[in-house]
């Protein structure tokens, strides 16, 4: 596998034999954070197109295809569209919080960037702490949500807002336990760590019946985490015209619009990372060829390649069925999940300590 | 005729339009103002991102708005264009499909509506019944046509309209945004 | 019936009883509570469903029609009272013995200022409420430009009306709060995706749980009751497809029944046959995009692009012979417009084909999903004595238990020689009522393939007279429309429009039935109810 910390190592011993150690690491932070932004608008416009393709397709139609070849340009017209939309200043808003609302969503997800494995040594920051790091600042979100519910002095995003911190405090707590499971599993909380584990087989068959309780638990959890149906109750449009986001326009709304595409690119690439082994090939303990020849693969696809798949998945779930109520909401995750949750991550370590792992 | 190349629109030839003469009487106050080569191109880039990316408010009274339904469902598959995220928020709309009729007491809220809109914002008076009144002309509680109310765009005639034509209309609308000006307004329509 | 007769004529001796297409029994105001009440209760037929009120303008008075049914025996009777004073028309409520009076009331208030003395809630249904004059007076000036068309927000208030005559025999007004002071109300509408067009609920939410729904209609009131009074009977006929724009054929089908019920015509029999074809044609339309509304409206938004799929088919067929997507304009008096396309039976037959299997896939990926299970099993419950006091007809009454097809109960055209069976479940709740639409549109098929073999050859419509004109008096004849039961009431003086024609629509019913149904129930619930009990706007206002 191509190790990509030797032109990072590189390019780093380069710049340093040139300028000073604070000019170099300045250069540096600036070229990680425009290359972080431009990723993120590409991936963000790209998840519309993909979204939009696939419902297209679920639903017997043929999706975008007049914006250039089949539709590509789609979103790029989108963007040039909402970037140029009138922003609307309210009346009796807390105009500091309205502004506000829009970026704190904006920044949890660009932070959640930061930890995601893309390729072997591609990863802006790998610390030791990585997955806490990636719980921690996911949950900044939903403070954005709320204020932006709030704020916005209406009643529908109010109750979308209330609706949003209740679900998002809640699931919260089962991302939390199904993460722990795979921590407790892996050892480590450094997301390099968690990817190297996993050299050998991927958490997910390695991990006996555990690993895929909290998969499964992982997903329905991440999926209310992006606010997507069935649990998109935040901004259920039957009800509450746009739930939380209702009175934003322009680029703010765009915001909003570009983060929940970036939410899902997140959980779906955690999920990835944790269960799926982040960038790492499928390897089959044993087939020493077939592992080679998965190696030529760049880990940049394989990465990729989990988070699409897993994002077809959830888009799958968005597309088919209908939402929950929200005491529903509620008890499912407070009922069944949670205590499952416990019970699993129990016997995950009963796994562990009896090394009855593949 | 450079301005001219930017109202292609694809599989539909330019002469298969109807009314071109409002185009080309767009383009001539385009041309007769000139532009700076840098605002122009600017121009352009975004008058190819809006006209390709009208987004409906859903908003309906009647029997059009179910039309509107059949407009989005496989056969029609307003989504080909990028119209298809029909947004219930005014905030986020781009133009406003007014299909149905608009009688006394919705006129507050139909303007109240349009008011909400972003700019630019736009209207499609879609069927008879929000052009003239339609069949309920002379009810004594319906609006006579929505010109009175809001600018008015494009004109869909019908009872209701067949999705066809609904698609010829939003296609007027996506022409009309080519040759507009989104810098300095200069051939932008002012509000009532 | 004689025997009714007799009953009333003992018990009431001032009533007048005549035999028109139905019995009418013409009684004083100060009577008329008196007599429904009797009526209501009789032992043998008790008279328990209220199909409509009929508001009356005779010139020289005012006053009310009342059409009741009974459950039991299926009669139907037709009650009139009137009242001289055209500055303070009053006449007494009945809505302490019909929940759905209610509103029926407030639409006659609204259209000829009648005032109803203790119904609990005398503000105008449709129009604002400094509308001024009542349009479908005789003396009310179409012209006049008295309620200008204005963009200034309406004026609302937030007391409801009781009036009441006092000791002295004066008229009392009191006026009393809708909701109670520290209520959160949210304003759902009229411009809301869940309501199915432009229908306002003001909302009184306590967190997520709804405590009261005001609903406020008139959104899209069109006046089209009015508008009838000046054209001529072939004229009226298309204000028919716009009111409910699924049941056009059922809706033409009723008021053709009815001027011809009038005029002494008779439509041959293909022309019987094919209305019957396009009923149920239109029936499946109708109940697929329910489906898919109702679908999308519970968030599976997937399900109404495979709905439509069948609908578009249906058009298609429609299409072809009507000319029309939606507004057809098929049947006329006498008969149908056109004859059946040369494709009509094998598309039919396409179609059939298809069905069964849509049918099975959309249980399969809805009906039995666990999410929509929950969602609507149990959601707005409403039992079978409310549902025949606030008039709940159709699919939705059949849900609750209610026998109360009028093809059955009241058969018209063909229908009595046709074998189907009337879909009926107990559970009254949105999952029942989701399940007979589903059962229905297999019935309707089940029509189909009996008609569609067997086309009787001749003639398409009756000989009609260029200039229709109506002998004196009044007819009634009800209908089923997509939506339940719909009903028409024609009062001709012998011109050639008529002088009141009176639409009795089902949506109307069903949506003055939304606050009992959802009272205690949450936010999301009334998205279902709404969406289960399948109102369509237009089809109420008008």
């Amino acid at each position: 596998m191509f190790d990509f910390s030797i032109v990072t190592e590189w390019f780093n011993s380069f710049l340093g034999s040139y300028m000073p150690a604070w000019l170099v690491t300045v250069i540096e932070c600036l070229g990680i954070g425009v290359g972080l932004l431009v990723l993120y608008a590409l991936i963000a416009l790209f998840y519309i197109y993909y979204e939009r393709k696939l419902c297209a397709a679920f639903q017997c139609r043929l999706g975008p295809n007049r914006v250039g070849p089949w539709g590509l340009l789609q979103s790029f017209a989108d963007m040039f569209k909402i970037l140029i939309k009138e922003l609307i200043a309210l009346n009796h808003t807390d105009k500091f919080l309205f502004a506000l609302a829009p970026y704190l969503v904006i920044i949890a997800s660009m932070l959640a960037f930061a930890v995601l494995p893309w390729g072997n040594g591609l990863q802006i920051v790998d610390f030791n702490i990585g997955i806490f790091f990636l719980i921690a600042v996911s949950s900044i979100g939903v403070l954005g949500i709320l204020l932006a519910g709030w704020s916005s002095n209406n009643k529908f995003t109010l109750i979308g807002a209330m609706r949003s911190g209740a679900q998002m405090v809640s699931y919260e707590l089962s991302i939390g336990l199904s993460v722990l499971t795979m921590v407790a599993f892996a050892g480590t909380l450094s997301v390099g760590g968690i990817v190297q584990a996993q050299e050998r087989l991927w958490f997910i068959f390695s991990g006996h019946i555990p690993a895929i309780i909290a998969f499964i638990i992982y997903m329905i959890a991440g999926t209310a985490e992006t606010n997507r149906g069935p649990f998109d109750l935040p901004e259920a449009e039957s009800e509450l015209t746009a739930g939380y986001h209702t009175e934003y326009s322009g680029i703010h709304f765009g915001f909003f619009y570009l983060a929940e595409y970036l939410n899902l690119f997140i959980v779906s690439g955690v999920a990835s990372l944790l269960f799926l082994g982040g960038w790492m090939p499928f390897h089959v303990p044993g087939w020493e060829q077939f592992n080679h020849i998965m190696d030529y693969i760049p880990g940049i696809v394989w990465f990729l390649g989990k988070a699409f798949f897993l994002s077809f998945i959830i888009i799958w779930f968005k597309w088919t069925f209908p939402r929950l109520r929200i005491d529903q909401l509620l008890s499912l995750e407070w009922k069944y999940l949670l205590p499952i949750n416990l019970v699993n991550l129990v016997l995950m370590v009963l796994i562990i300590v009896y090394g009855a792992h593949i | 005729m450079e301005i001219m190349e930017q109202i292609t629109t694809k599989s539909m030839p330019y002469e298969a339009f109807k009314d071109n003469e409002y185009i080309e009487s767009l383009v001539e106050e385009l041309r007769a103002s000139g532009t700076n080569i840098l605002v122009g191109s600017l121009d352009k880039l975004i008058n190819w991102g809006r006209s390709n990316s009208l987004w409906p408010l859903t908003f309906a009274t009647s029997c059009c708005g179910i039309e509107f339904v059949s407009l989005g469902a496989a056969r029609f598959d307003m989504a080909r264009f990028g119209w298809e995220v029909a947004r219930a928020s005014p905030r986020q709309a781009d133009f406003m499909m007014v299909a149905g009729t608009i009688v006394n007491r919705m006129v507050p809220v139909f303007k109240r509506l349009y008011d909400q809109l972003a700019e630019p914002k736009y209207v499609i008076a879609c069927g008879g019944c929000a052009i003239s009144g339609g069949p309920f002309r002379k009810s004594y509680h319906v609006a006579k046509g929505i010109e009175d109310i809001v600018p008015v765009d494009v004109y869909v005639p019908g009872c209701p309209p067949r999705p066809e034509a609904m698609i010829y209309g939003i296609m007027q609308l996506s022409r009309k945004l080519k040759v507009e000006r989104f810098f300095g307004g200069v051939n932008r329509q002012e509000k009532p | 019936m004689a025997n009714l007769k007799e009953k009333i004529s003992s018990l009431f001796p001032g009533a007048t009883i005549e035999e028109l297409d139905t019995l009418r029994i013409t009684i004083s105001p100060a009577e008329l509570h008196a007599l429904a009440k009797a009526l209501k209760e009789d032992s043998e037929s008790p008279f328990d469903f209220l199909m409509t009120i009929v508001g009356m303008d005779w010139t020289e008075s005012l006053g009310c029609v009342y059409y009741l049914s009974s459950t039991k025996t299926k009669d139907i009777i037709s009650i009139k009272t009137s009242t001289t004073d055209r500055d303070q028309p009053v006449l007494p409520s009945v809505s302490d013995l019909w929940e759905v009076a209610v509103t029926y009331e407030r639409e006659v208030y609204d259209f000829f200022g009648i005032i109803f003395t203790d119904n609990p809630d005398m503000r105008r249904l449709f129009l604002n409420i400094d509308w001024k004059g009542f349009p479908l007076r005789k003396d009310y000036d179409m012209e006049s430009n008295e309620n200008p068309v204005s963009t200034e927000n309406e004026r609302q208030s937030d007391d409801t009306y009781v009036y009441s005559i006092s000791a002295d025999g004066k008229l009392v007004k009191t006026a009393k709060p809708v909701f109670e002071k520290d209520d959160f109300v949210v304003n759902i509408g009229p411009q809301h995706p869940a309501t199915h067009g432009v229908l306002r609920f003001r909302t009184a939410v306590d967190g997520e749980t709804i405590k009261k729904i005001d609903v406020y209609m008139g959104y899209i009131h069109r006046g089209v009751e009015k508008l009838c009074e000046n054209l001529n009977y072939f004229q009226t006929l298309h204000y028919m497809d716009r009111l409910d724009y699924f049941s056009a054929h059922n809706y033409h089908h009723g008021l053709c029944l009815c001027i011809e019920k009038a005029a002494g015509i008779e439509a041959p029999r293909r022309a019987q046959v094919i209305r019957v074809l396009m009923d149920e044609l239109s029936r499946i339309a109708s109940h697929c995009l329910f489906i898919g509304t109702f679908c999308m409206d519970l968030g599976a938004t997937t399900m109404l692009f495979y709905t439509l799929r069948v609908r578009e088919q249906i058009l298609d067929i429609m299409d072809k012979t009507c000319g029309a997507r939606m507004t057809f304009n098929y049947e006329c008096i006498g008969g149908v417009m056109a004859d059946l396309d040369p494709d009509f039976v094998k598309d039919v037959k396409a179609l059939l084909a298809v069905l069964p299997s849509n049918i099975a896939e959309y249980n399969k990926i809805f009906t039995g999903n666990v999410i929509a299970k929950n969602r609507m099993e149990g959601v707005g419950k409403i039992s079978l004595d409310d549902c025949i006091s606030y008039g709940v007809t159709g699919p939705s009454g059949r849900a609750s238990g209610w026998a109360c097809d009028v093809r059955k109960t009241h058969p018209y055209s063909i229908y009595s020689e046709l074998d189907f069976e009337q879909v009926v479940m107990e559970e009254g709740d949105s999952m029942a009522r989701f399940k007979v639409r589903i059962k229905e549109m297999e019935q309707s098929a089940r029509i189909i393939e009996q008609l569609i073999d067997n086309l009787p050859e001749g003639e398409i419509c009756a000989k009609v007279p260029k200039v229709l004109k109506l002998p004196q008096g009044s007819w009634w004849q009800i209908v089923e429309g997509c939506r339940g039961l719909f009903g028409v009431y024609i009062e001709s003086d012998g011109g050639t429009s008529p002088y009141r024609l009176k639409i009795a629509p089902p949506c109307l019913p069903l949506a003055a039935a939304v606050d009992h149904m959802t009272s205690g129930s949450k936010i999301a619930d009334l998205i279902t109810i709404g969406g289960s009990l399948d109102y369509i706007v237009p089809d109420m206002d008008r």
